[in-house]
């Protein structure tokens, strides 16, 4: 394999300061010219017109296995596949889909999840061979370790929810085959999370896939006579629909309950941020705020909670992922609605199957920025975490201290546009601070992260004057960025030695607007941490 | 443990956070040689040797082989499991390997300071003791005693010697507790000179013991033996015998700043089971806060085990409160706020309190000497209560509450 070879490309520096490629795999790219600066042109993507007389007026377009299903759609080498990640690390769809490509003998496919988990640790095995050539989408693990490292063919390319919706509609990537797998589906290719033995909630993040790609699939282990109630996936996008035994463990789907942290420290940085929202008057009758599925935001929907009760006050909306946390407000009436862009547990599940105030978002309406609008800047307050922020409050989400792969993005770039953009961080990690001079890779502009709320004191924009004055009189430990991170550095013994990076790309980081917003350099082999 | 020239120190495993494991052979020549594995290897590799090195030097220690096997620990815990290894090794003791103090100056803690919280932080586990200001406590307990298994006292008393030197734990009270004596005599030796505000001294069944804790204290800080020491002493009484001494052992010496209950020892002791109501430990805890005021000195109460239970807690602690105990142990830091509301006087409490106080102050000020509320006649001692009251109330905050 040519490691590097193809990858060879002319750097340009963006609005960020961060040097990037100008070319990603083989498309030419758009360097980041700041927050709102890239004006889209044209079109959006269309995927071929089809004739209803190809499709069996009964509507059955059951298709014996993946394999088969696959060659009728027409897969060869070089194509791009596509799978969401609804059902966690207990999915077993894109694995499968993927074997059964290299069983056809087809190579250097292009994988575009979600997102991907432990649980597709194979796809390792088939980049080695040759049948993946590369992933656009997160990595972690023992993927993240294999792009990290260089080993990757193409480069990685991480992306946004929001931004996979976005390179989808702008034909920035083209869907092949999109393989949908589906908690309950019927014969026609209606098809929806919320019911069946796999039961996930939403399949939002396999809309885009579902509407802009050549072919659909849709892979069920619940098929139900037509109609499928509710749909979120129509049949009219879908080709066929494979039944399998299975398409995941449900207990690495959903987790029978979620737990809060029980750590102290994270304990105090959840109730720290609830005060803000508090203090800063942002709790306020018909607010709304998003928290995912972390230990501290779900303690810190616990704090909200309580002090809500005690206000008398009710949030008009929140936003998930849920869990069991968020389904009691909207049982207890301290929210009218839950708007879920994805479901953590069997109490979320059961509610956004039963209740019509759970309602399923998609990428399109939460965080697309290529759209007229979207939810997330209408979002009064959203609590996010980060592996780093610099002392110019940008943030980074993908990569470790050390320059390892660690997490995808997620939503965590659409959600800066929310009203108050608060990261909610232990003040280090092990040994190693989360405040630093400069992030390692940049994931989120300094300018859309309002607040940092650590253990040892919480740290404002000084760009956000009006919180900070909306706080006079709280007795919250609001102190300068600088002076946390020097108390730090004091604990830990100094500020860490930057770690030595290839000068080799093997990812970037694309903004909501499909931008280049960083590049990730490969971490040499010497530099392991054991 | 120790092969004769070989020492291990510290913890190994996947699970482990915030420390490491060392292993230091003592070689002929050939100076220090470090192996390092960490999985911070390639932010703190150089600092992480740079510590060894130090450490060790310091120590007169100029040729050995070290293994390191690092989980993310900062370096006041590096240093002291690298001395702990090296001593276990038969290094020379009598060197200096305590690592560059980093904690800001600080004064000396009162006599009579709130002591509503103690925090209790094994000695021997420095994750739990890095943050355990930050959740406010009014006293943190670095404990060498219980919390710590007999193989590693001396691991520990490193421990919490360097953590002392070395974390801010910000407005809390700095406290040891020691092992029983003897073994607790030479925990204050490594210790003391770190000044601690206070040592908690177990097991306490006489007058003796705390004379001998004092006069060590002394030694250690080179004080006179008519000046008053500034480490205060709080002896817990978790014995039948030490219960009965409670007022002796209070007024044994002015360094007794508090007298707190040991209940499982206790118990124990008794034979008999400790319930949640508590009632078989009800003697002796009356006992204990009859003895301290006696002797004009707190009454702290013991610990409440369960974690999970926070009505529990706060029924415990204001059943505490009402007895005249003034504060009490905790396990976890969630129980800090707990427990200081549970000893915070009442908003009622304070509003009647600073009323008599106003009328106390009213009728000195024109020289009555009957101090009177409306109609009602108030006696000195309920004046002498509320003053105290009114005083714990501004200590803790509550008093600008209670007056706008």
């Amino acid at each position: 394999m040519s490691v590097g070879k193809e990858r060879s490309a002319d750097f340009v520096v963006n609005a960020a300061g961060r040097r990037v490629p100008v070319v990603v795999n083989g498309r030419s790219a758009v360097p980041f010219a700041g927050v709102g600066a890239s004006i889209p042109h044209g079109p959006k993507h269309g995927p071929p017109i089809r004739s209803t007389a190809d499709y069996p007026a009964d509507g059955d377009k059951r298709s014996p296995n993946l394999r088969e299903a696959l060659e009728r759609c027409g897969l060869r080498d070089g194509m791009t596949i596509s799978t969401h990640h609804h059902l966690r690390n207990g999915d077993q769809v894109a694995v499968a889909a993927l074997e059964a490509a290299a069983e056809l003998g087809v190579k250097d496919l292009m994988w575009l999840p979600s997102a991907s988990f432990p649980c597709h640790e194979p796809v390792v095995d088939l980049m080695r061979s040759g049948v993946v050539h590369h992933i656009e989408g997160s990595m972690n693990g023992p993927l993240g370790a294999y792009c990290s490292r260089g080993h990757m063919r193409g480069l990685g390319v991480l992306r946004s929810h929001g931004g996979r919706w976005q390179a989808i509609q702008d034909g920035e990537v083209h869907i092949d085959i999109a393989v949908i797998a589906a908690p309950t589906a019927d014969a026609f290719g209606n098809a929806d999370g919320s019911h069946g033995p796999s039961a996930c909630g939403s399949l939002g993040f396999a809309l885009a896939d579902s509407i802009y790609a050549d072919h659909v699939i849709v892979v069920t282990d619940h098929l139900v006579p037509f109609p499928c109630i509710p749909w979120q996936i129509q049949g009219n996008n879908v080709d066929f629909v494979v039944e399998v035994d299975s398409i995941g463990d449900p207990k690495k789907i959903v987790s029978g309950t979620t737990v809060v942290t029980k750590s102290p420290d994270r304990l105090l940085i959840a109730e720290y941020v609830a005060r803000f929202v508090r203090d800063a008057g942002i709790m306020k009758d018909g607010f709304s705020f998003q928290a995912g599925a972390g230990g501290i935001a779900l303690a810190f929907v616990g704090y909200i909670r309580q002090m809500m009760i005690d206000a008398g006050v009710k949030a008009r909306f929140v936003r998930g992922g849920s869990s069991s946390y968020l389904v009691d407000l909207l049982n207890e009436g301290l929210t009218d609605y839950i708007l879920d862009g994805q479901t953590f547990d069997l109490a979320g599940v059961r509610s956004i199957g039963e209740d019509p105030r759970h309602v399923a978002t998609s990428p399109f309406t939460s965080y697309n920025y290529h759209g007229k609008g979207n939810f997330a800047s209408m979002v009064d307050a959203v609590v996010l975490g980060a592996t780093e922020v610099d002392v110019g409050f940008n943030a980074n989400v993908v990569t470790h201290s050390d320059g390892m792969l660690l997490h995808g993005i997620g939503g965590w770039q659409n959600c800066l546009f929310a009203g108050c953009t608060i990261l909610a961080l232990p003040s280090f990690r092990d040994r190693i601070p989360v405040i630093v001079d400069e992030v390692t890779t940049l994931t989120g502009p300094g300018e859309l992260v309002d607040v940092i709320v650590t253990e040892r004191g919480i740290a404002v924009n000084p760009g956000r004057a009006d919180l900070l004055a909306a706080l006079e009189g709280s007795d919250l430990p609001i102190r300068p960025i600088e002076e946390i991170k020097a108390e730090v550095e004091r604990l830990v013994g100094g500020p860490p030695a930057k770690p030595a990076l290839g000068d080799e790309p093997v990812a970037v980081i694309q903004w909501v607007d499909g931008t280049v917003l960083d590049t990730v350099w490969r971490v040499p082999e010497a530099t392991d941490s054991a | 443990m120790s092969a004769a020239g070989r020492g291990e120190a510290g913890r190994a495993g996947d699970d482990v956070r915030s420390d490491l494991h060392v292993a230091v052979e003592l070689t002929a020549s050939g100076g220090l040689e470090i192996e390092l594995i960490s999985r911070v290897a390639s932010l703190y590799g150089d600092s992480i040797r740079e510590t060894v090195r130090s450490t060790l030097s310091g120590m007169g220690v100029r040729h050995a082989r070290v293994q390191v096997d690092d989980k993310g620990a900062v370096p006041f815990v590096i240093a002291a499991r690298v001395e702990a290894a090296a001593l276990r090794a038969g290094a020379p003791p009598g060197g200096d390997g305590r690592p560059e103090s980093t904690v800001p100056a600080r004064t000396h803690s009162a006599l009579d300071r709130l002591r509503r919280s103690r925090l209790y932080l094994p000695g021997d586990q420095p994750k739990l003791q890095l943050n355990a200001g930050l959740h406010r406590p009014d006293g943190v307990i670095l404990d060498l005693e219980d919390s710590v298994h007999s193989d590693h006292k001396d691991a520990a008393r490193l421990m919490v010697r360097n953590a002392l030197r070395c974390v801010d734990f910000g407005g809390a009270e700095r406290m040891v507790r020691i092992n029983p004596l003897p073994l607790g005599l030479e925990d204050l030796d490594a210790i003391v000179p770190e000044r601690p505000d206070m040592v908690l001294l177990p097991k306490t069944e006489s007058a003796d013991q705390v004379a001998a804790v004092d006069a060590r204290i002394r030694e250690v800080l080179g004080v006179a033996s008519d000046a008053e020491s500034p480490i205060w002493i709080m002896p817990i009484l978790e014995t039948a015998l030490g219960i009965e001494r409670a007022l002796e052992v209070a007024a044994s010496s002015p360094s007794v700043a508090a007298l707190t209950i040991g209940l499982e020892d206790y118990t124990a002791d008794l034979g008999v089971a400790k319930t949640v109501e508590g009632a078989e430990s009800a003697y002796a805890r009356g006992r204990l806060v009859n003895a301290a005021t006696a002797a004009g000195v707190q009454a702290i109460d013991s610990v409440f085990g369960d974690v999970g239970d926070e009505e529990g807690l706060r029924a415990w602690a204001g059943r505490s409160r009402a007895l005249g105990f003034e504060g009490m142990g905790c396990v976890h830091p969630r129980q800090i706020q707990p427990i200081h509301e549970a000893f915070a006087p009442t908003t009622g409490e304070i509003e009647k309190a600073l009323r008599i106080v106003a009328a106390f102050e009213e009728a000195e000020a024109k020289g009555l000497g009957v101090v009177s509320l409306g109609t009602r006649m108030v006696d000195p001692p309920v004046v002498l209560r509320a003053q105290r009251l009114v005083d714990v109330a501004r200590r803790a905050g509550l008093l600008e509450e209670a007056e706008s």
